[in-house]
């Protein structure tokens, strides 16, 4: 098929099933992030990417000041600019939340706005602070390289790395989601705002907290995408829309959904990508993103209850 | 055990309650009664929050909240069971339950709520939503016993209610009186409910009250009269 033989095509099909998976993980840690926020809480934060690049240039940040003053460190520090990642791109989140978001909950054209500007104040800040040009972090040693089961197939560990990442921050999100109160409080808030104060919960301070947590879980994406690509002023608004994407044909209200989605669209994309060229592989999988939205417009998975 | 003086709400510009006073004490149970539009609902949402209040002072054992937000408002001792039910559909019996559970810092639903409700045990994995009326209301008490309240606000409990389970309702607020040594306040149109469970009743009309009287006291064609048209 193709010219190409029957072993070959296996080691195809496993190397471009390994990149999707690769473009899976990263499309993952953003959609989770805006799926709690745009999700649960119904606020469209045009801002995501900013925050997944704030997590980049922190661990740039912190490379640079590990590679200047501690080298010896230098193969740790990356471990440490994820954690890092997380709390600053949290803690903006949380002051954005309070500063800005609070104030347009009831006015969601307006949140679309306001978060857009932020986006551009945040592109221009990161512009001023590290330059227009493209930055990337110094890797630790062992993040290089690949996995060479066979002769033919070629695994980047970095790839790997990124799927056990985020492998671990979704099993994180759905336990903090589904077993902690906190988690409770945020899915009563969103079902029944009213109610919910009405029994006791704060929910102001809920959705200060869930939007810290979706822009924190954006600055672990921010950290782990460095060890795909580097990262500029304008890295934010490559992933934005894909992002946006992933969340509303997974079902907005469903976590397992947008894991599902995420999958199958970067599956669909890297496998036609290598058959017919880049952007007709985009193409062919919104079309039939929108094909299946139009009959299926809650998403792939929606939520059966009695109203 | 709850005071309020002067309570006057408005929506808009349109005053609805006009400056009410009342007393509720412990371990009392008031029946506010009226027809449809006189302001029972308004009056509730405006106790726990829900709607903000134009004027006048609301007290929880002597602690005022007036100026504050619901959840502080639970934290003081006011629980409430609005009309409709508004239980959380997509939650399970149980999780309802312990979205309560954060104000009492209880840790495990506690025993007695099943108790007092059975089915709420057998149910409790079952998605709010996918209750019969009968059970959310029962769901929707359970939610507002666990925070351990002082007052207990009942917004038209019986309705949509079949008979039988109203009967099962009263008897259930008589006993968590009992049990829990609390003040309740409901409001109703049903009559019969309302003897069965009330120490004093008052009618509301247009925003005021016009009869006040001890449920021993009552004269059950006189209230009638002002709950028909």
């Amino acid at each position: 098929m193709g010219g190409y033989t029957y072993n070959e095509l296996g080691a195809i099909f496993a190397m471009q099933g390994f990149a999707g998976i690769s473009l899976f993980s990263v499309l993952l840690l953003m959609a989770l992030g805006l799926a709690i926020i745009f999700g649960q809480m119904g606020v469209i934060n045009m801002a995501h990417g900013e925050f997944m690049a704030v997590g980049a240039y922190t661990t740039y940040f912190l490379s640079t000041l590990t590679e200047t003053y501690f080298p010896g460190f230098m193969p740790y520090y990356f471990l440490f600019a994820i954690v890092l990642a997380f709390f600053v791109a949290g803690a903006l989140g949380y002051f954005a939340e309070y500063a800005l978001i609070r104030h347009l909950y009831k006015r969601p054209l307006d949140t679309l706005l306001a978060t857009w500007g932020l986006s551009l104040i945040m592109q221009q800040t990161f512009r001023s602070v590290f330059g227009a040009r493209e930055v990337s972090p110094g890797l630790p040693d062992w993040l290089l390289g690949s996995y060479q089961p066979t002769e033919m197939i070629d695994i980047p560990l970095n790839g790997m790395f990124v799927l056990a990442l985020t492998g671990l921050v979704t099993f994180g999100v759905f336990y903090l989601m589904f077993k902690s109160s906190w988690g409770l409080h945020v899915r009563a808030t969103t079902q029944n705002r009213l109610m919910s104060g009405a029994v006791g919960i704060n929910t102001k301070k809920v959705d200060r907290y869930t939007f810290a947590l979706g822009c924190g879980i954006a600055g672990i994406a921010g950290a782990a995408f460095t060890t795909i690509a580097s990262t500029g002023p304008t890295t934010g608004t490559l992933y934005i829309v894909d992002t946006f994407m992933v969340v509303v044909f997974g079902g907005a209200a469903s976590l397992l959904g947008t894991i599902a989605s995420a999958f199958s669209i970067a599956q669909a994309q890297s496998i036609l990508e290598f058959f017919i060229s880049g952007s007709m592989a985009k193409v062919f999988t919104l079309l039939t993103l929108v094909i299946i939205l139009m009959f299926k417009p809650e998403g792939l998975f929606a939520s059966k209850v009695r109203r | 055990m709850l005071d309020v003086s002067n309570l006057k709400v408005c929506y808009g510009q349109s005053e609805v309650i006009h400056g009410l006073d009342f007393s509720v004490k412990k371990n009392e149970t008031l029946a506010i009664m009226g027809r449809n539009g006189m302001g029972k609902t308004t009056l509730f949402k405006s106790l726990i929050g829900v709607l903000p209040s134009s004027d006048g002072v609301i007290s929880v054992d002597g602690v005022d909240v007036s100026d504050s937000e619901s959840y502080q408002r639970v934290e003081n001792g006011i629980a409430y069971v609005p009309q409709g039910r508004m239980i959380f559909p997509n939650l399970t019996v149980q999780e309802n339950i312990e979205t309560g559970m954060g104000v009492s810092k209880t840790k495990q639903v506690p025993d007695e709520i099943y108790a007092l409700f059975p089915v709420l045990q057998e149910m409790r994995h079952r998605k709010g939503g996918n209750l019969s009326g009968g059970q959310q209301q029962q769901l929707a008490i359970a939610r507002a016993l666990v925070t351990n309240p002082k007052v207990l606000l009942l917004d038209e409990p019986t309705e949509g209610i079949q008979p039988s389970i109203i009967k099962d309702i009263a008897n259930v607020l008589n006993e968590i009186k009992k049990i829990r040594d609390i003040t309740i306040i409901v409001s109703e149109q049903v009559l019969s409910f309302t003897m069965a469970v009330a120490d004093r009743i008052i009618v509301i009309d247009k925003g005021n009250f016009i009869h006040e009287g001890l449920r021993d006291d009552v004269d059950t064609e006189h209230i009638k009269k002002y709950l028909s048209v």
